[in-house]
């Protein structure tokens, strides 16, 4: 069994109103120092297949067919191995 | 004139389309469930807004592999005509049958209002009853209409001629104030705004209809092809 860990964000040419907001709420608590807030998602995959080429390709090809829209985002994925 | 309106788990505006045709064309629509694989009988789909699958990782993003899509895209090929609205949108876009995505609207507010738009071409199935330039007042209801594509795609859209309606004044952050879009071949388009909501008087705008009409219209001239 694997378990994948895919990191959906916004690519940098995309506005990012939600990461706006929560920036300008980071501001008026006092964090002056923060330059830029991006929110992206976090997706958990667990897959029963044999090894770690497999859980790749496969998560690979789920992250371009429907977790990801490459249009406006990127993804990066690790994985880890899960003992039964 | 056959009509289909494809439902999701989740879509909302089925209804009002529903309404919307028997009042302006007295024709009936077919609700049909998106389990659905064959929609070859019908002349024409029109995609309803909502929140399809709880707009769940993105708006679109599920229902684009619901089965119906299968056969929309199918029926697209052939030159039928297909019209998503608000959500509609969404999917058509997800679903690689219309170019560019809707992001979440630029101050991040749900936009419930009157827009003024732009009839920005005619040669369209779904345009051939208004005037070039004419503006029009049609409803806007959604969280994540904010039209965004890369630069090239952008100028494809304006070279191709296939922005088809424009926001007078951009609620929502939408690249070239985008408010609707057709595919290369014209037969297919998406908008934001709500036509259906746009049919009589007492609605606070009637100029919706002729989206309507104008696709009878097509139909009646040109059967089947876009």
């Amino acid at each position: 069994m694997w378990r994948a860990k895919i990191f959906v964000t916004l690519k940098k040419s995309v506005l990012d109103p939600e990461g706006e907001a929560v920036k300008s709420s980071l501001h008026t608590m006092g964090y002056s120092e923060v330059e830029q807030v991006r929110i992206g998602k976090l997706i958990e995959v667990q897959m029963r297949v044999e090894d770690r080429e497999t859980a790749a390709e496969k998560v690979k090809v789920m992250a371009e067919r429907l977790l990801a829209n490459l249009e406006i985002e990127n993804y990066r994925f690790e994985l880890e191995e899960v003992k039964a | 004139m056959k009509i289909a309106a494809p439902i999701f788990p989740g879509s909302s505006g089925e209804r009002d389309i529903i309404y919307a045709i028997e009042e302006v064309l007295q024709e009936s629509v077919t609700p049909v469930w998106h389990q659905e694989k064959e929609l070859n009988q019908f002349d024409a789909i029109l995609i309803p807004g909502g929140s399809s699958y709880g707009d769940y990782l993105r708006p679109g993003a599920l229902a684009r592999y619901s089965p119906v899509m299968e056969s929309i895209a199918k029926e697209a090929e052939k030159g039928k005509l297909i019209l998503g609205i608000g959500n509609g949108f969404q999917i058509l876009q997800e679903a690689g049958l219309l170019p560019g995505t809707l992001l979440r609207n630029k101050q991040l507010h749900f936009c419930c209002e009157l827009t003024t738009l732009v009839v920005e071409q005619t040669e369209t199935p779904f345009t051939n009853r208004y005037k070039n330039g004419e503006v029009i007042s049609i409803p806007i209801a959604h969280q994540q209409g904010n039209f965004f594509c890369d630069e090239r795609t952008l100028a494809e859209l304006k070279e191709n001629n296939q922005i088809i309606f424009r926001y007078q004044k951009n609620p929502n952050g939408s690249i070239g104030d985008i408010a609707g879009v057709c595919n290369k071949k014209r037969n297919v388009l998406g908008m934001m705004p709500h036509p259906e909501r746009a049919i009589a008087d007492w609605m606070g705008t009637a100029d919706g209809a002729k989206v309507f009409i104008s696709m009878l219209q097509h139909w009646k001239e040109n059967g089947h092809a876009a």
